[in-house]
């Protein structure tokens, strides 16, 4: 072996391609299999996506490193189960282009902290966490609330979603901005098309409490209010198990 | 230091310089509604200051060929530089953020300076910038003298290492404009990262063209680390960063892999960002340095090699033990608890290897600081390789997973192993380099390897172990 070895360190190109060959293994065998392994992936045949709002609130989330901090992955461990709700299922985010399970607990797990608390409460939570909570360590978000979101390029979005495998519908990407609208804003004529287009379950509310003016404050809490509600398949393993 | 680049050079540099310019005058119009814009005219001031420098030298003497007797050491002097100041930066930003969880309302009200958009600055900064920066200059250096030959040209080494210092340029000034694909230590949008693969495959290109004009028979085992850590990161990089931009004037694109196959990818990254960027590309540079150092050879002959491939094929198993108890099936966690547990043979090996290097050499470690630091990397690398494989146990992983005590851990092997082998290697060739007898101060050297000690070992303690694992301030709520 090592007298292989003696001939092979001659070879630059034969140590090259002997370590890209080595290094290859692990990666095929365990990630190529995730693709093709039906089980992998449970079905659940009421997941929806997510709305535009939604998916502008989620980029919100990214783009302030909000997972550095939160996980949104619950284990199958009985304290975090008790704590957090039913552990988390693979289809749950199945929709997620990246997943935002993360590493690190600085603040709690957020995968079902949808419809936990009121909109008031993340609105000022957000604004300042202090306020709701004195030893939090979280920092303030209150400029969300002046900003105003971008909602013109919404379509686009939906569009490199679609290509990523996100089942957008073609009156989902047309009507995209329209729909970030309508979702905060109740009364307006905009409103009835996203329950139409994504299901009467949606939240349509003024999240920030301002139904004129759309705001990251309205995207960002809307992500948060939906996390968990996607699909009910967590509960009904869970309810299924009980039995 | 452009003075030596021959006329053709010049031009070639001009050209390239050129095109990268209009990179950036193409994104800064595509992207003027979009923090892209703002990259694009980045992209296009760093090309245009380069442009001026190659015109200001452009009528110089050329250099004569009798340069081509002498190793080209320029771009690894520039390199080193390079990389202090990117850890002086990325280390007052680390205890920066530190701060920011005492007191977090230091955010002067703004998003850019919050701990989520700063974290990852100080993480690329550190890893990325004064590691990476470390790597391709010691590389440079170590590359030409164990193979008895001058770096190919002239040109492709600056490409090199100018081009991988845009790139960590556009991550950490991204990450403060909101630019993020949330992938840790895999955060640069699209257009960074396609900048970063054309900048590897010249990396490795000139790798193998020098090793192509080699005067010795044998390639040396310090190289092979440093092919190995050139040619998996390209693999990690391509496969992991997979993706689609929203279009081509927007900096946002949303990764091709969801869900579960996206967070087994992503760790399958990350824990191999850490196998072959922090630990293969550093133990290029202790398989130099520390027999150079210490005038004694390497121990073993053998267990380089055994430790060479076992870290090559176990590490790409291993990174699933970042998702234990998670939506992954259980099969893979297994697998990668299992292999992070084998993974401990190669690791000692390895750490042993350099330790039994220095046997006959012991009173030099007593009184040389420059290769204590390197022994001490060493320990502080069997330490750190050790508790990983503790940790990535699955009942274990279950107390110390989403707590700070991961923090510790990589700290661990960022402070202990890679700052200590780093800048011991860097004491040992900076007189070198400068043609100097000795540091400036080897009392100030002394004073900072028991400052360094001092404080990688205080770190890891109190962050580990400051409060039982899993009480953190999640519990008040």
């Amino acid at each position: 072996m090592f007298g292989l070895h003696y001939r092979l360190e001659r070879k630059a190109i034969g140590l090259t391609l002997g370590i890209i060959l080595v290094a290859s293994i692990g990666g095929l065998v365990e990630i190529a299999p995730l693709f093709t392994i039906h089980q992998t992936v449970e079905d659940a045949p009421d997941m929806r996506v997510y709305t535009p709002l939604e998916l502008a609130g989620r980029n919100i989330y990214i783009r302030e490193g909000c997972y550095a901090c939160h996980s949104q992955m619950i284990r199958t461990l009985r304290d975090e189960v008790e704590r957090y709700g039913p552990y988390s299922l693979a289809v749950e985010s199945k929709y997620d282009h990246p997943m935002l399970w993360g590493s690190k607990r600085t603040g709690p797990d957020l995968a079902r902290i949808g419809s936990k608390y009121s909109d008031e409460w993340h609105v000022a939570h957000l604004n300042n966490p202090r306020d709701v909570l004195s030893v939090s360590v979280m920092p303030a978000y209150s400029w969300l609330l002046k900003t105003t979101l971008r909602t013109d390029d919404l379509g686009a979005h939906l569009k490199a979603q679609r290509a990523v495998g996100v089942p957008y519908t073609d009156d989902m990407i047309a009507n995209a901005s329209k729909d970030a609208y309508g979702q905060a804003a109740p009364e307006s004529p905009y409103a009835d098309g996203v329950t139409q287009r994504y299901g009467k379950a949606t939240n349509v509310r003024a999240f920030d409490g301002r139904p004129g003016e759309l705001t990251e404050m309205d995207a960002l809490v809307a992500y948060l209010q939906v996390l968990g509600h996607l699909t009910d398949a967590a509960h009904k393993s869970v309810a299924k198990a009980a039995r | 230091m452009i003075g030596q680049l021959t006329k053709a050079e010049r031009q070639y540099a001009l050209l390239i310089l050129l095109g990268l310019a209009l990179c950036g005058l193409i994104f800064g119009i595509a992207g003027k509604d979009d923090p892209l814009g703002i990259h694009g005219a980045l992209i296009g001031v760093a090309a245009l200051a380069g442009i001026f420098k190659v015109i200001s030298v452009y009528y110089d003497p050329e250099p004569g060929d009798e340069r081509l007797n002498h190793y080209y050491d320029d771009p690894t002097r520039f390199g080193i530089i390079l990389a202090m100041i990117w850890v002086v930066f990325g280390l007052f930003i680390g205890d920066w953020v530190a701060w920011l969880l005492v007191k977090p309302d230091f955010t002067f009200d703004a998003g850019w300076a919050s701990f989520g958009r700063l974290r990852p600055v100080h993480t690329t900064s550190v890893l990325f910038g004064f590691g990476g920066n470390a790597l391709i200059a010691t590389s440079y250096y170590v590359l030409q003298r164990t193979s008895r030959a001058r770096l190919p040209d002239q040109l492709s080494p600056w490409f090199v290492l100018l081009g991988y210092n845009l790139f960590c340029v556009l991550a950490v000034t991204g990450y403060m404009m909101g630019i993020t694909q949330s992938k840790e230590y895999a955060e640069p949008e699209w257009y960074a990262d396609i900048w970063l693969l054309v900048v590897w495959v010249v990396y490795f290109a000139i790798y193998l063209r020098t090793l192509a004009r080699r005067k010795e028979p044998h390639i040396y085992v310090a190289n092979w680390y440093y092919m190995a850590f050139i040619l998996v990161i390209a693999i990690l990089h391509i496969v992991n960063n997979l993706a689609v931009p929203v279009s081509f004037g927007s900096a946002k694109s949303y990764s091709l892999f969801s869900g579960v196959q996206d967070a087994m990818t992503e760790w399958w990254y990350g824990h191999n960002a850490v196998a072959f960027f922090l630990t293969a590309g550093f133990l290029g540079m202790m398989y130099y340095f520390v027999p150079v150092r210490a005038r004694r050879p390497i121990y073993s002959y053998r267990m380089s090699i055994i430790s060479f491939w076992g870290i090559t094929f176990f590490y790409m198993w291993a990174g699933s033990h970042h998702l234990h108890y998670t939506a992954l099936p259980q099969w893979v966690q297994t697998l990668g608890m299992t292999f992070s547990l084998m993974l401990l043979i190669p690791s000692w090996a390895s750490a042993a290897n350099a330790l039994l290097t220095l046997n006959g050499a012991w009173d030099k470690v007593r009184d040389d600081a420059t290769l204590r630091f390197m022994m001490v990397a060493a320990v502080f690398y069997g330490i750190t390789t050790f508790e990983g494989s503790f940790l990535a146990i699955r009942p274990v992983n279950s107390l110390s997973h989403y707590t700070d005590w991961t923090v510790g851990h990589v700290h661990a092997g960022a402070l202990g192993w890679v700052a200590m082998i780093t800048f011991g290697s860097i004491y040992a060739i900076v007189p070198w380099l400068w043609k100097r007898d000795r540091m400036y101060s080897p009392r100030l050297v002394e004073v900072h390897f028991w400052l360094a000690l001092a404080g990688a070992v205080v770190y890891v303690f109190h962050v580990e172990f400051r409060h039982h694992p899993g009480a953190d301030v999640a519990d008040l709520q």
